[in-house]
C-alpha cells in the first residue's frame, strides 16, 4: 500500500512524452520505469508474505484447538450462517474479477471503465461488509461471543435487553453515506466536475453497504421462515421458539433430561434460529443414533448422515468450551474485515487517481499492487469460508 | 592530485572531499529538512542518535540493577520494583537497541551505497518506518514505565493475562516497533534485490549486504508472527477470548510456541548483520581477501533458515513430549555448523594478512573471542541433560550476553568506528577508540564470567537477593559492569569528540574495496551521479596507500582508448548511398 508511492504524474495530459529520460511518474532514484515497477511488485510480494504469516498464527490456533476440542468445532460451527458465507464468498470472488480487469483497463488506458471497475469492487467489498453486519450482530444478540463474555442461553437464545447491534454498526457507514451525499451535491452545485466525477461512484459505493445489510435480512428472513417449518415439522415443541418464555416454562435443560426425545429440545430450538443453517443435518443424526439405540436398524454406512456428529457430545455449550470457536471466529473474521477496511482505502485512493487520468500503459503499478492485495484477502476468506462454516 | 604517488602505468581515482553543497549533512539546512527527509543516509543518522538514546536508557537499567546485586540482600530496590527494572532493561534492550541497532541504523546508511544506489527502493516507507520506530518507543516506554510493568519482555502467560500493570499498551508498543522492523526489512529486501548495479552479481555483493538480505528475510517472515501472537494476548485480555488464558481452557504453552517462533529468529535478526560487520572489518584491516566467500554468504542464509527451526529449545522445562524436545536439541546443534564456518573463514582471512590493529580490528578481534565463548556456551543449553540444570540460571544470562552484547553491541561498535570516517567525514583519535576496545573487552569479561560460574552453581536468574556464598562473585560481575560502563564512555566521547576536533577523512581511510569508499566521505547527498564500476568487494590490489596525503587511492590499470587508428572520413558504404 505504502510501497506504491511513486511520484504521482501531476498533469496526464500534457505531453511528457513516454520517450523522456526521467518522466513525471518515475520516482528519482530509479533509473527506468521497469525498474520502479519491479520494485513496487516485489515489495507487494514481500508484504503478502507477511500478512500470510500474520493471519498463520491465527490459523495455527484453529488447528490446535479443533485437535483438542473437535466437537465444540463440530457443534459451534452449526451456529453460523452457511448461506450468508456462500453469498459473501461469491460477493469476494466477483469482486476479485473485476479487480483484475481493472488492472487490464489501467494498462490499455480505458479510463472510464477502470473507474466503473474499481468503483464495482468497492460496492463488493461494502456488500461483503453490509452481510458481514447481520451476521456479527446477530451472534452478539444471542450472547455468542468469545469466551469471557460467553453468553448464550438455549433456552433464551434472544437476550432480551441487548442493545441493537446492528444498528450501532450501521451508524458510521450512515453518516459516511450521508456524507459522501452531501458532498457530491454541494460538488455538483459548485459544479466542480473532478470532485464529481470522484463523488458519485463513491455515493453509490457507500450505499451498497445497506444493499448488503437488506440482503442479508432478506437471506436470514427466508432462511428463518424455512427452517421453521422443516423443524416444526419433525418435532412438537419449536414453534415457540421465538418466545423464550413459554420455552422456558417448559423447562427441559439438557443436562439434566436423559432419553428419548426431550434430549434434543435445545437442538430444535436452535434449529428454529436463522443462524443454525446446520443444525438440521445434526437432527437428522439424532434421529439416526436414537433408531441405533433403540435396536430397530443396524449401522447402515450408506446414509447421509454425517457420522462424526454422532460422536459429539451435546455439552459443548458451556461458555469455556464454546468460547474458543468464537474467540477464533471472531479473530479471524475480524481481523479479515479490517483487512477490507483497509483495502477500501486504498481503492478509494485508486478510485481518485483513475479519474485524474494518472495511470498509462508505463505507469500503471499502483493498481496491480493493490490488485495483488486485494486478491489475497479474497484468498484468505476463500479458506476462513470453508474452515470455519462448511467442515463439521 | 596524487604528487607524491609513483606508480607505473596507473591513473590514480580518489573522488576527493565534498562540498558543501553536496554534502549529505549540509546540504540542505533546519530542523526541518531532517525531520522530513527521504535521504536514506539521514534516516541511518537519525536511528544511529535514537539507538544510542535507548542503548544508554537500558544500560543505565542495567548498571542499577547490577549495584542493586552488590549486597546479598539487594542494596537498591525493593523485589517489585527489582521485577520491573530488569524488564524495562530487557525491553528496551532488545526491542529498542539490538534489532534496530545494525540494521535499521547502519544498514539505512550502507546498504544503498554499498549497491551504488541513489536511495533505498521506497524512500517514504524507510521515513515511515523510522516514524513508526520513534512512536512505539515512546509509547512502549511510557507504558512500562507508568504502570511497573513486571512481566519480563517475554510476556509469558498466565502471568501476563493476570497482572495488574499495563500489557495491553506495552504489547501494542512492542506490535508497532515490529511493524517498523517489517517495513525495514522489506524495503532492504527489495532494494537488494531490484537496484543493484550492473555488474555487481549476488556473488559480488559485499557480505555486510547477504547478512542484511538474511537478517531481512528473518524480519519479514518472523515478526508478523510476533504482531498476531501480541494482538492475541490484548484481545484475551480484553475479551478472554481462552487461547492462551488457562483460566478459559487456554494454553499458556502454545503462547511460549508463538512468542519464541518470532523471538529465536529475531535472535539472529540481532546476530546476523553482526556477522556482516565482521566480514568487512576483518578482511579491510587484514588488507587480504576474504577467505571463503561463498561459504560465509551461504552460511548467512542457512543461519536464517535453521533459525526458524530451533525455537522450541527454549521451553524444554515447559513441559513438550520428549519426542519434540529430542527433535528440536538435534536442530539447535545444527545451528552452530554455519556460525562455526563464520568463525573459521574470519580466521582463515586473518592468517598471512597484512592486520593493522585498528580500532575497528581490535572490536572485531574482540568479537571472535566473545562470540566464540557464547556460542560454545549455547551448547550446554541445547544438550538436554544439562539444560536441566543450567535452565533458567545465570548461566543463560551469561550466555546470552555473550552473543547479544559480546557479538552484537561489540560488532556494531566496531562497524561504528568503521565507519564513522565514511557517515561524518572526521577521523577518531586511534588510540582513544583502542583503549575503550580495551576496556569494553575487559568489563565485559568480568561482569559475564562469573555469572557463567555462578549458574552452574545454582544461581537463578532474575532474583532480587541470593546466598551469601555468591557474594564473591556477584561483587566481581558488578565491578566488571562498571569498567564496561566505562569503556562504553569513552567510545562514546572519542566519538564525539573527532566531530569537533578530528581530521577531515579521506574517501577511502582504510583501503577497502566495497562501493561506499569510492564516494566521498562524507558522500553527497546522491550517493553516486551514477552507478559506480563494480569488481570484487574484497580484491584489494588496485587499493595503494597515498604516503604524502595519507589515504587509500584506487588506481586503474592504463588503459589504451581503442580502436588507436584514426577512422577513415569515407565511410566503406559510402559509394551505395547514391
Amino acid at each position: 500500500m505504502s510501497t506504491n508511492d511513486a511520484d504521482t504524474a501531476t498533469d496526464p495530459h500534457g505531453d511528457h512524452g513516454h520517450d523522456h529520460e526521467h518522466p513525471a511518474f518515475l520516482a528519482h532514484h530509479f533509473d527506468t520505469p521497469e525498474q520502479q515497477y519491479d520494485s513496487g511488485k516485489l515489495g507487494m510480494w514481500v508484504f503478502l508474505v507477511t500478512e500470510v504469516l500474520f493471519f498463520s498464527g491465527m490459523f495455527c490456533a484453529y488447528a490446535i484447538f479443533r485437535m483438542l476440542r473437535p466437537e465444540v468445532f463440530e457443534g459451534c460451527s452449526q451456529f453460523l450462517n452457511t448461506t450468508l458465507g456462500a453469498i459473501n464468498t461469491g460477493v469476494l470472488l466477483f469482486s476479485s474479477l473485476t479487480m483484475a480487469w481493472a488492472v487490464r483497463c489501467a494498462q490499455t488506458e480505458e479510463y472510464k471503465k477502470l473507474t466503473t471497475l474499481i468503483a464495482t469492487t468497492l460496492s463488493c467489498a461494502m456488500i461483503f461488509l453490509g452481510v458481514k453486519a447481520i451476521e456479527y450482530s446477530h451472534k452478539w444478540e444471542m450472547g455468542l461471543l468469545p469466551a469471557g463474555m460467553f453468553s448464550y442461553d438455549p433456552a433464551h437464545p434472544h437476550h432480551a435487553d441487548a442493545p441493537n447491534y446492528l444498528l450501532w454498526i450501521c451508524l458510521p457507514f450512515a453518516l459516511i453515506f450521508l456524507g459522501t451525499l452531501i458532498w457530491l451535491i454541494s460538488s455538483i452545485v459548485k459544479g466542480n466536475k473532478f470532485q464529481t466525477a470522484c463523488l458519485k461512484p463513491l455515493t453509490i459505493v457507500a450505499f451498497s453497504f445497506f444493499i448488503g445489510i437488506g440482503l442479508g435480512t432478506i437471506l436470514e428472513s427466508g432462511n428463518k421462515g424455512e427452517s421453521h417449518s422443516t423443524a416444526s415439522d419433525s418435532t412438537e415443541h419449536i414453534e415457540s421458539a421465538d418466545h423464550s418464555s413459554e420455552i422456558a416454562s417448559v423447562g427441559h435443560s439438557p443436562e439434566s433430561s436423559q432419553g428419548g426425545h426431550t434430549e434434543y429440545g435445545v437442538m430444535e430450538r436452535l434449529a428454529v434460529d436463522a443462524t443454525n443453517s446446520g443444525l438440521k443435518n445434526e437432527l437428522k443424526a439424532l434421529d439416526a443414533q436414537s433408531e441405533l439405540a433403540t435396536g430397530t436398524v443396524v449401522l447402515d454406512h450408506s446414509t447421509d448422515v454425517d457420522a462424526t456428529i454422532k460422536r459429539a457430545p451435546r455439552d459443548f455449550l458451556t461458555p469455556s468450551r464454546a468460547g474458543v470457536f468464537f474467540s477464533i471466529y471472531y479473530c479471524m473474521t475480524g481481523i479479515h474485515a479490517i483487512h477490507i477496511l483497509a483495502g477500501i482505502g486504498v481503492l478509494v485512493w485508486l478510485l481518485v487517481r483513475s479519474v485524474r487520468q494518472d495511470f498509462n500503459r508505463q505507469y500503471f503499478g499502483p493498481v496491480d499492487y493493490v490488485g495483488l492485495y486485494w486478491h489475497l484477502v479474497d484468498l484468505i476468506w476463500i479458506y476462513l469460508f470453508p474452515l470455519l462454516y462448511l467442515i463439521r | 592530485m596524487s604528487a607524491g604517488l609513483n606508480i607505473p602505468g596507473g591513473t590514480v581515482r580518489d573522488p576527493g572531499f565534498p562540498t558543501e553543497r553536496e554534502n549529505y549533512l549540509t546540504n540542505s539546512k533546519g530542523v526541518l529538512s531532517w525531520l522530513f527527509t527521504l535521504d536514506h543516509k539521514r534516516i541511518g543518522v537519525m536511528y544511529l542518535i535514537g539507538v544510542t538514546m535507548a542503548f544508554a536508557l537500558g544500560g543505565l537499567l542495567a548498571l542499577a540493577l547490577r549495584w542493586h546485586l552488590l549486597d546479598p540482600d539487594g542494596t537498591l530496590f525493593t523485589n517489585n520494583i527489582y521485577n520491573q527494572v530488569f524488564t524495562l532493561h530487557g525491553a528496551i534492550m532488545v526491542f529498542l537497541f539490538i534489532i534496530p541497532s545494525i540494521p535499521a541504523a547502519l544498514g539505512n546508511f550502507l546498504v544503498p551505497i554499498m549497491l551504488g544506489a541513489k536511495d533505498v527502493a521506497f524512500p517514504r516507507l524507510n521515513l515511515s518506518s523510522f516514524y513508526l520506530w520513534i512512536f512505539g518507543a515512546i509509547f512502549f516506554v511510557m507504558a512500562l514505565c507508568a504502570s511497573g510493568l513486571d512481566t519480563g519482555w517475554t510476556f509469558y502467560t498466565p502471568y501476563s493475562t493476570t497482572t495488574d500493570t499495563s500489557v495491553i499498551m506495552a504489547t501494542l508498543g512492542a506490535f508497532i516497533l515490529g511493524f517498523s522492523s517489517i517495513f525495514t526489512g522489506l524495503n532492504f529486501i527489495v532494494t537488494i534485490n531490484t537496484m543493484r548495479p550492473p555488474g555487481m552479481t549476488w556473488f559480488r555483493m559485499p557480505l555486510f549486504l547477504w547478512a542484511t538480505y538474511a537478517t531481512s528475510i528473518i524480519q519479514v517472515l518472523a515478526t508478523p508472527v510476533l504482531g498476531i501472537t501480541l494482538l492475541l494476548l490484548v484481545a484475551e485480555r480484553t475479551m478472554h477470548i481462552g487461547i492462551f488464558d488457562p483460566e478459559y481452557n487456554g494454553d499458556p504453552v502454545t503462547y511460549q510456541h508463538f512468542f519464541w517462533f518470532y523471538s529465536h529468529p529475531a535472535v539472529y535478526i540481532m546476530i546476523l548483520p553482526a556477522f556482516g560487520i565482521i566480514s568487512e572489518i576483518i578482511s579491510v584491516h587484514s588488507h587480504k581477501h576474504i577467505f571463503g566467500y561463498r561459504f560465509i554468504a551461504y552460511s548467512s542464509i542457512a543461519i536464517a533458515l535453521l533459525g526458524f527451526l530451533v525455537w522450541g529449545h527454549h521451553m524444554f522445562t515447559a513441559g513438550m513430549s520428549d519426542m519434540t524436545t529430542i527433535i528440536f536439541s538435534a536442530l539447535t546443534f545444527t545451528v552452530s555448523v554455519p556460525s562455526a564456518i563464520k568463525v573459521f573463514n574470519w580466521l582463515a582471512t586473518m592468517y598471512k594478512g597484512s592486520i593493522s590493529l585498528t580500532t575497528p580490528m581490535c572490536y572485531a578481534i574482540s568479537f571472535i573471542f566473545l562470540f566464540t565463548i557464547g556460542g560454545l556456551t549455547g551448547l550446554h543449553l541445547g544438550t538436554l541433560a544439562t539444560d536441566q540444570h543450567l535452565h533458567d540460571t545465570y548461566f543463560v544470562v551469561a550466555h546470552f550476553h555473550y552473543v547479544m552484547v559480546g557479538g552484537t553491541l561489540v560488532a556494531f561498535l566496531g562497524g561504528l568506528f568503521h565507519w564513522w570516517p565514511k557517515m561524518f567525514g572526521r577521523m577518531y583519535n586511534e588510540n582513544g577508540g583502542r583503549f575503550s576496545a580495551f576496556l569494553v573487552f575487559l568489563g565485559f569479561n568480568l561482569t559475564f564470567l562469573p555469572q557463567f560460574i555462578l549458574g552452574s552453581r545454582g544461581m537463578p536468574r532474575r532474583y532480587a537477593t541470593y546466598d551469601p556464598e555468591f557474594a564473591t562473585l556477584h561483587t566481581a560481575s558488578t565491578h566488571g559492569a562498571l569498567i564496561l560502563g566505562i569503556g562504553l564512555l569513552v567510545a562514546l566521547i572519542v566519538l564525539l569528540m573527532s566531530l569537533v576536533r578530528g581530521k577531515k577523512a579521506s574517501a577511502n581511510p582504510w583501503g577497502g574495496a566495497t562501493l561506499e569508499w569510492n564516494c566521498t566521505s562524507p558522500p553527497p547527498f546522491y550517493n553516486f551521479e551514477r552507478a559506480p564500476a563494480v569488481g570484487d568487494p574484497y580484491d584489494f590490489h588496485s587499493i595503494e596507500w597515498d604516503e604524502e596525503n595519507e589515504r587509500y587511492v584506487t588506481v586503474d590499470p592504463e588503459r589504451k582508448i581503442a580502436p588507436e587508428e584514426e577512422p577513415t572520413t569515407e565511410p566503406a558504404h559510402a559509394d551505395k548511398k547514391h
